[in-house]
């Protein structure tokens, strides 16, 4: 269950925070209120001005007057602001659409958010910041009364997000209702006035911003409960594996902002190292980037056991001994419409090369004895790996990793969508491997798994990192507290 | 292990029932290619199952069936080729031209338009690979630009009458040992026989390598009745070719071209990486392989191709022409798609899209000896194209 027993009142013409930590229910919460998940898979009523609404589409939603603007922009970027606006929405005069009267009514509502753009520019040509403000104006063409803003914040720069903030307080003061979703802290006490604490898909309140404090607020978010098992190891932390240092990048998409800054720190031989962060940390662009795989590099060293690595591109970096594990194993770690066998050789293919061949005989024998050593569940070799449960697709990445013999194994979010067995089973595997002498770096935003299974911990925030702490000192609330700028 | 012990010592019926249903997609292609084949012998009274026949049309395929490994493996990485009719009416005008009108020999010939096949190769590659363009985008490019090469080339005249050694290519025979005319072909046998000696010795070699590694085996019997089946398939078309005139030069090559590629494309790890950049280009990249190189080989080995297949073809017209080349396109990427080469990258085999290209040169040369007008054939190998893949996609949907 994503959500249970939620309850919450927003005020007309107030700015009200909805916080909690990942997997809290923020965006499930959000996808009912905008009718994404219909009326039907839920139970519970959501009453605006009195009535009781049934939402059974996103449009319903809309008529409703409650418009969402996420965190993904879904502007369309080759077609300009005014055809943006009213996409879906169009002013139509027997059967064509009045562009005049578009552009008016376009032109009125950037003019609301503090806009002085043609809306004949195509949206390609605008920044990040300034096509949140699109969003927000084609919220107020379709009449909104409550605005529901998801992470509106996290791809702006900081004037970016004055602006932003100075244009919710005048909507505030015509009216407008606001629920702004945010993790960051900060924020939230700048820009709302109420703030509701989700945590575990529950609701734990809802407090006027003014008396509350930030450690109240973070022991507010935290308190899940920490009811998963997992298997105990003692670690002995040898040599320094990898080693990062001055790392900072930038996403080309959003060029005037460090995507990642100055980012210093080390893996050890024999130890499993947690990065812990919120959504959109930046945590999965720091390893993608390491790899060579992400953004444009401004500064920075990779070393691997004080050999420095050069991170052009994914092979040579693969090449030195560095194994990632992508978050997303459908879309970027398996060639679904391929074999177990094809998909764990993928990474390995030139370790068992015979005169330029391929020995396929040694490659059945390695594949058989990972996929044992994994215990991964397939009938054969030759299962098509979309026909496999989510656990051993994960086993059979996993595997591709370790047919490489790596010195060190990036996981970046290893259980994510997997049983609970399977993550249990996962875990052993790790501490397996790491007793073996290699340096395990594990990304996840499941903060049970971070200290549960980490000996080390690096909490990275907004591109930096914000902490470290070893595992005795670590707790829920000290990793939040860093993770959100709360200290 | 315990399973896999079970698995070994499964019964015969349920060997084969796995092994067809994991091969249902090579079998399915082979049985259409024996409808085929059967509709149109009954059709013509048996004249399109004759040895004479058959022999003329492998030799009618052969230019088609080279230029198919390199679309299959062209379409596995998600692009497309539509420069080959054009490039190999090029490439021939060339040959032409550096042969009549230069004097030069074959040997010399031959070797220039290989080198300028893997240069048009290079070229499609640097644009696809290093610069992004789409292949389509490319070659479509590439397909206009050469009908103005072959032009400027054959000065838009027929070029022809080349030496006796070179129209052989694409002509000529394999030569006789000892028999006489009229008699079955002795070195064509002796050819057969060595390949049907080395596929059994070959085969039984690698069982029992496979079971002294403890990996799981095909059943004695179903090994057997496996081997019976390829051993039919060899002496048939042995028996076709003997009876007539013997291999053609120009199947010599096709062979040859065909074994490459296939042991390119399952056994080398370029060949892995051609599919795991078609199917799934992000996880191709963070799996360390280098997508762009990749890429680029495929388009260069393709340029390779073609260019072999138009020495073959303008050998065997003895002319170069400016038409030449016409529509081998579409009749390649058709032969590719018939063979099961999938249209969203990632999937496909050289066996498969030798049998579609074989397909492909069947209908043509069925409906030929029907005396079929020419109107009517294509309408019904567009047909046969459009029915092809919507029964694949239904096998698949189920």
């Amino acid at each position: 269950m994503a959500l249970d027993d939620v309850d919450f009142t927003v005020k007309e013409g107030e700015i009200h925070a909805l916080v909690g930590e990942n997997g809290a229910g923020k965006s499930t919460l959000m996808k009912v209120l905008s009718g994404v998940y219909p009326y039907g898979t839920y139970s519970g009523d959501i009453v605006i001005n009195g009535n009781v609404v049934k939402l059974g589409s996103i449009k319903d939603g809309e008529k409703a007057s409650v418009v969402v603007i996420y965190q993904e922009l879904s502007l369309i970027k080759y077609m300009n602001v005014c055809e943006n606006i009213f996409l879906g929405n169009e002013i139509v005069e027997r059967g064509l659409i009045n562009w005049d009267e578009s552009f008016i009514r376009a032109n009125k509502a950037l003019k609301d958010v503090n806009l002085n753009i043609n809306p004949s520019t195509l949206t390609i040509n605008l920044g990040v910041g300034t096509q949140q403000l699109v969003e927000i104006a084609k919220a107020l063409t379709k009449e909104a009364r409550l605005l529901v803003l998801d992470e509106p914040t996290s791809s702006l720069t900081e004037t970016e997000i004055e602006n932003l903030f100075q244009i919710l307080r005048q909507l505030k003061a015509k009216g407008m209702t606001c629920i702004f979703i945010s993790h960051k802290l900060k924020e939230v006490f700048e820009i709302a006035d109420r703030v509701t604490v989700l945590c575990d898909g529950r609701t734990r309140g809802t407090f006027e911003a003014s008396e509350l404090t930030e450690g109240k607020l973070i022991s507010l978010m935290v308190g899940r409960e920490l009811t998963q098992r997992f298997p105990t190891a003692s670690h002995t932390a040898g040599e320094t594996a990898l080693e990062i240092s001055n790392w900072t990048v930038i996403n080309p998409e959003v060029p005037d902002k460090k995507a990642l800054d100055d980012i210093h720190f080390f893996s050890r031989q024999g130890e499993i190292l947690g990065i812990a962060g919120l959504m959109g940390a930046g945590r999965t662009e720091l390893f993608l980037s390491i790899l060579g795989a992400w953004g444009r590099k401004v500064s920075g060293e990779v070393k691997l056991f004080g050999k420095p690595v050069n991170t052009r591109s994914p092979s040579t970096v693969i090449g030195e001994g560095i194994a990632y594990l992508t978050e997303d194993r459908k879309a970027k770690g398996l060639v679904l419409i391929d074999n177990v066998r094809d998909n764990m050789a993928l990474a390995s293919l030139s370790k068992r090369l015979n005169n330029g061949l391929i020995d396929q005989d040694e490659e059945l024998r390695e594949v058989e004895k990972t996929i044992e050593d994994l215990s991964i569940k397939t009938p054969t070799v030759e299962q098509l790996v979309k026909n496999l449960s989510g656990g051993n697709q994960q086993k059979t990445v996993l595997g591709k990793w370790l047919m490489t013999e790596p010195k060190v194994l990036i996981l970046d979010e290893p259980t994510r969508g997997i049983d609970v067995g399977a993550k249990y089973e996962i875990y052993t595997i790790m501490h397996r491997l790491v007793e073996r002498g290699i340096s395990i770096i594990m990304i996840s935003s499941e903060l049970p798994e971070i200290l549960g299974m980490s000996d080390r911990i690096v909490v990275i925030r907004e591109g930096k990192v914000a902490g470290e702490l070893l595992r005795d000192e670590a707790t829920q609330e000290k990793i939040i507290a860093y993770a959100t700028g709360g200290m | 292990m315990a399973d896999k012990r079970l698995a070994a010592e499964q019964s015969f019926m349920a060997a084969l029932k796995e092994t067809i249903r994991t091969n249902m997609r090579q079998y399915t292609m082979i049985a259409a290619l024996l409808i085929i084949w059967v509709i149109f012998s009954s059709l013509t009274n048996g004249l399109f199952l004759t040895p004479r026949n058959l022999s003329n049309l492998f030799l009618q395929m052969v230019t088609i069936g080279i230029m198919t490994s390199g679309m299959m493996m062209v379409m596995v990485t998600c692009h497309i080729d539509l420069s080959v009719g054009s490039l190999c009416g090029t490439l021939g005008a060339c040959v032409a031209f550096l042969m009549v009108n230069m004097g030069l020999s074959p040997f010399i010939t031959i070797p220039i338009t290989l080198i300028l096949g893997l240069c048009v190769g290079a070229w499609h590659g640097y644009w696809v690979a290093f610069r992004g363009v789409p292949g389509f985008i490319v070659t479509l490019a590439s397909m206009i630009a050469f009908k103005g090469v072959t032009l400027l080339v054959t000065n838009g005249k027929t070029i022809g009458e080349f030496p006796p050694f070179f129209k052989s290519i694409g002509q000529g025979y394999i030569p006789r040992l000892f028999s006489s005319e009229g008699s079955p072909h002795d070195l064509t046998i002796i050819i057969f026989a060595v390949l049907l000696l080395a596929f059994l010795v070959s085969n039984m070699r690698r069982r029992s390598k496979r079971i002294k590694n403890g990996f799981v085996v095909l059943p004695m019997s179903l090994e057997i009745l496996k081997m019976v089946i390829v051993s039919a398939g060899i002496i048939a078309v042995c028996l076709i070719l003997a009876s007539w005139r013997g291999i053609p030069y120009a199947m010599l090559v096709l062979g040859c071209t065909v074994s490459i590629f296939i042991v390119i494309t399952t056994r080398t790890p370029f060949g892995r990486h051609v599919y795991a950049v078609g199917g799934n280009l992000e996880a191709a990249k963070l799996s360390g392989i280098d997508t762009k190189k990749t890429l680029f080989v495929v388009f260069l080995l393709q340029g390779l191709l073609v260019s072999i297949a138009a020495t073959v073809f303008t050998a065997r017209l003895n002319a170069a022409t400016v038409s030449a080349g016409t529509l081998f396109e579409l009749e390649t990427i058709a032969g590719c798609i018939i063979g099961g080469t999938s249209t969203t990258g990632g999937i496909g085999t050289v066996f498969g899209a030798i049998i579609g290209a074989l397909v492909m040169a069947s209908l043509d040369n069925g409906m030929s000896l029907m005396n079929v007008p020419i109107m009517w054939q294509y309408m019904v190998k567009g047909a046969i194209l459009l029915f092809a893949v919507w029964v694949d996609l239904a096998i698949k949907q189920k």
